[in-house]
């Protein structure tokens, strides 16, 4: 399995895509730090930046990736080795080489000009959801042949977590806003990663005063650890479910 | 003839004057208790404290005498008493240390309280561990100036105000350092007075308490870090001028709370890291001009219950929410602001915007509405419809507008720093 990992991570280097990414994360982050002294504010200009681009380029970088790497697959499967293998080998070494970008990216700056401990946590989430983002765009990859028709579901994906979600979620709240819908809304956002690493980051900052009764409501909650157990537990399953979902169909498919 | 009068009159004053006899108190002299100096002595004369401590429970100068500390001597209430009372007019208090006042639910204990009284000066004391610190009923004319007060309670409950002041008129509180009480400086029913160089810093409640109030004026004062900052009710005719407010930070946390005024001015202060810069409630007729509002959560929240109000040349800076309201009725005025968010251009070099600025976001409006949709908040989804709504009003108050912002901030003298 390590050999397999490392034949596909220097296949990852030679591409110089994870390269870019991380200079792209690298100089942007120096540039807010730049621009802005306060690094509170630093870290609430890089969160957009986590819960957009980060999941963006996860899913994009690893369908294309995968379909560039079908012959290879196709390749090693000639061999003696267990399907899982391959899989998960891909799956690793693809998350890895991503979460590496995106720590070194985002922690170098930070480290340099000295950050609290909400950097920590916007470290975890990121990596977090390029994990959550890499699986559903494994399972976007298994589902079908057509490279573009992945890169569309994989797309559908974000968008969907990004945008739609967040829509029908404000739908509920509008219809039933004469409700305590404290407890509700927070099953609801479990089911979305985006938001989950969303609020989770805006509970570390100060800025969680201006969210009144619901903001201490999940203040109260995810500051616990019954409720930080909970979120990362969430996360997880986010993870592993389209994960093993991924390896289900990719292990039984006629590629 | 007149002045015949007046030469007898300082004649008069003269012999008054050295007729006033001085005592001195302290464990080296003949009279060690200050009880003793105040049976002893007669009105007008001046009882000087030296260095030491004096547990004396609970005195009461009931003669006009004018107490003076050397070293700042320790008046200690051991937990159990309040320590002077006064009841009589012009006493003076300088430089005396107050310590360990009594905590009680049913009486006000205090380290110096006055009950009717005028003309009363208490100046560069300080007071430790005070339970209520300087109070005041139906007194005028008075001086509270240079006090340092320092409590470090942690529940309401067990603790009272800094200054308290009921039911009084022209009194002038000046430079005191107000630090852990309930309420930095509290007044209630007091006219006519003025509240000046102040600094009252984390105390649990507000940093000053404000009710039925009239005609007061505050300025230069500095609000730090206190509970739920300051608080402004039921009063009208109140000036506040070159106030901070700062860092009054937490869900139930105010800059400046306006609740019920009438026919103020608040000009030139400056609201910074408040979670709400000023929050006003059924307030109508008051002036906001000049103000700095820099890094607030709300700048400010403007109920729909207030009108007439004018909000005139004030800054808002790098404020997460501008202005929101809970209605789209609008019977205030915003006018020729700056407000750093605005996107609008200036064609003919007035400096004035050509396009009005609506300071209230869409999301800012449906959070009034519906509280749980905070939890939205800083997602794309919010951010896609507030440009929305920006370039096409639909949901937030059409009137609620600035016709004419300000393409520079405006450069206000007393912020200077």
């Amino acid at each position: 399995m390590t050999r397999v990992i490392k034949y596909i991570f220097y296949d990852l280097l030679r591409t110089r895509f994870i390269l870019l990414y991380t200079l792209f994360l690298l100089v942007s982050t120096f540039a807010m730090f730049q621009i802005d002294s306060d690094p509170g504010k630093v870290v609430l200009s890089l969160l957009n930046v986590v819960l957009m681009v980060v999941p963006l380029i996860s899913v994009v970088f690893t369908t294309i990736h995968f379909f560039n790497s079908y012959e290879f697959i196709e390749l090693m499967l000639a061999q003696p080795v267990n399907r899982r293998v391959i899989f998960f080998s891909e799956y690793i070494s693809v998350a890895t080489s991503l979460c590496g970008a995106y720590v070194a990216g985002i922690g170098i700056p930070s480290l340099l000009f000295g950050a609290d401990s909400s950097v920590f946590t916007l470290l975890f989430t990121g990596v977090m959801l390029t994990l959550v983002f890499v699986a559903l765009a494994f399972l976007s990859s298994v589902l079908t042949r057509d490279k573009a028709k992945a890169i569309g579901i994989a797309l559908l994906f974000w968008f969907y977590f990004s945008l739609i979600y967040d829509g029908l979620l404000l739908w509920v709240v509008y219809t039933f806003c004469d409700y305590p819908l404290e407890k509700i809304t927070l099953t609801l956002i479990a089911f979305n990663p985006v938001d989950l690493a969303r609020i989770i980051m805006l509970l570390q900052l100060d800025i969680s005063a201006l969210m009144g009764y619901t903001g201490a409501f999940y203040k109260s909650f995810f500051g616990s650890h019954m409720g930080l157990l909970f979120s990362s537990s969430i996360l997880l399953v986010w993870i592993a479910l389209p994960l093993w979902l991924a390896m289900r169909i990719f292990s039984r498919k006629d590629l | 003839m007149k002045s015949i009068l007046i030469i007898s009159g300082i004649l008069l004053f003269a012999s008054l004057n050295t007729m006033a006899a001085s005592i001195t108190i302290g464990p080296h002299q003949p009279i060690r208790s200050i009880r003793a100096g105040i049976a002893t002595a007669a009105a007008g004369d001046t009882l000087w404290i030296e260095a030491g401590t004096y547990r004396e429970g609970n005195m009461v100068l009931d003669k006009s005498l004018v107490l003076l500390g050397k070293g700042f001597p320790v008046l200690d209430g051991e937990n159990k008493f309040e320590i002077l009372t006064i009841k009589a007019n012009g006493v003076v208090i300088k430089g005396l240390k107050f310590i360990n006042t009594g905590v009680a639910s049913m009486n006000d204990l205090a380290a110096v309280k006055a009950i009717g009284c005028a003309n009363l000066r208490i100046t560069d004391n300080r007071f430790e561990n005070t339970f209520f610190g300087i109070y005041f009923a139906n007194t005028s004319q008075s001086w509270i100036e240079g006090n340092q007060l320092q409590a470090d309670a942690e529940a309401e409950h067990q603790i009272g105000n800094g200054i308290h002041m009921w039911k009084c008129s022209h009194i002038t509180v000046n430079g005191n350092t107000i630090k852990g009480h309930r309420d930095g400086i509290y007044f209630e029913f007091v006219t006519n007075s003025l509240i000046t160089r102040n600094h009252s810093e984390g105390n649990l409640r507000y940093g000053l308490h404000f009710m039925f109030s009239h005609n007061d004026e505050y300025r230069n004062n500095t609000f730090v870090n206190n509970g739920a900052g300051v608080a402004v009710m039921y009063s009208k005719g109140v000036k506040m001028i070159e106030n901070v407010f700062e860092y009054n930070w937490g869900s139930a946390a105010y800059g400046l709370l306006l609740k019920d005024i009438r026919d103020s001015f608040v000009s030139s202060n400056t609201f910074r890291k408040n979670s709400v810069g000023i929050f006003m409630e059924g307030s109508s007729r008051i002036q906001f001009q000049e103000n700095t509002f820099m890094n607030n959560g709300y700048a400010v929240r403007l109920q729909a219950s207030c009108d007439d109000n004018v909000f005139e040349r004030n800054n808002f800076l790098a404020n997460t929410f501008d202005v929101v309201t809970n209605g789209t009725l609008v019977l205030n005025k915003i006018n020729s602001n700056y407000w750093d968010k605005y996107e609008g251009y200036d064609l003919n070099k007035d400096s004035t915007g050509d396009i009005p600025y609506r300071p209230v976001s869409l999301y800012g409006m449906m959070v009034e509405q519906m509280p749980t949709a905070v939890l939205l908040w800083r997602s794309f989804l919010v951010y896609l419809m507030d440009r929305t709504e920006k370039a096409i009003p639909a949901i937030t108050p059409e009137n609620l507008k600035d016709e004419l912002p300000s393409m520079r901030p405006y450069d206000i003298i007393s912020q200077r720093q």
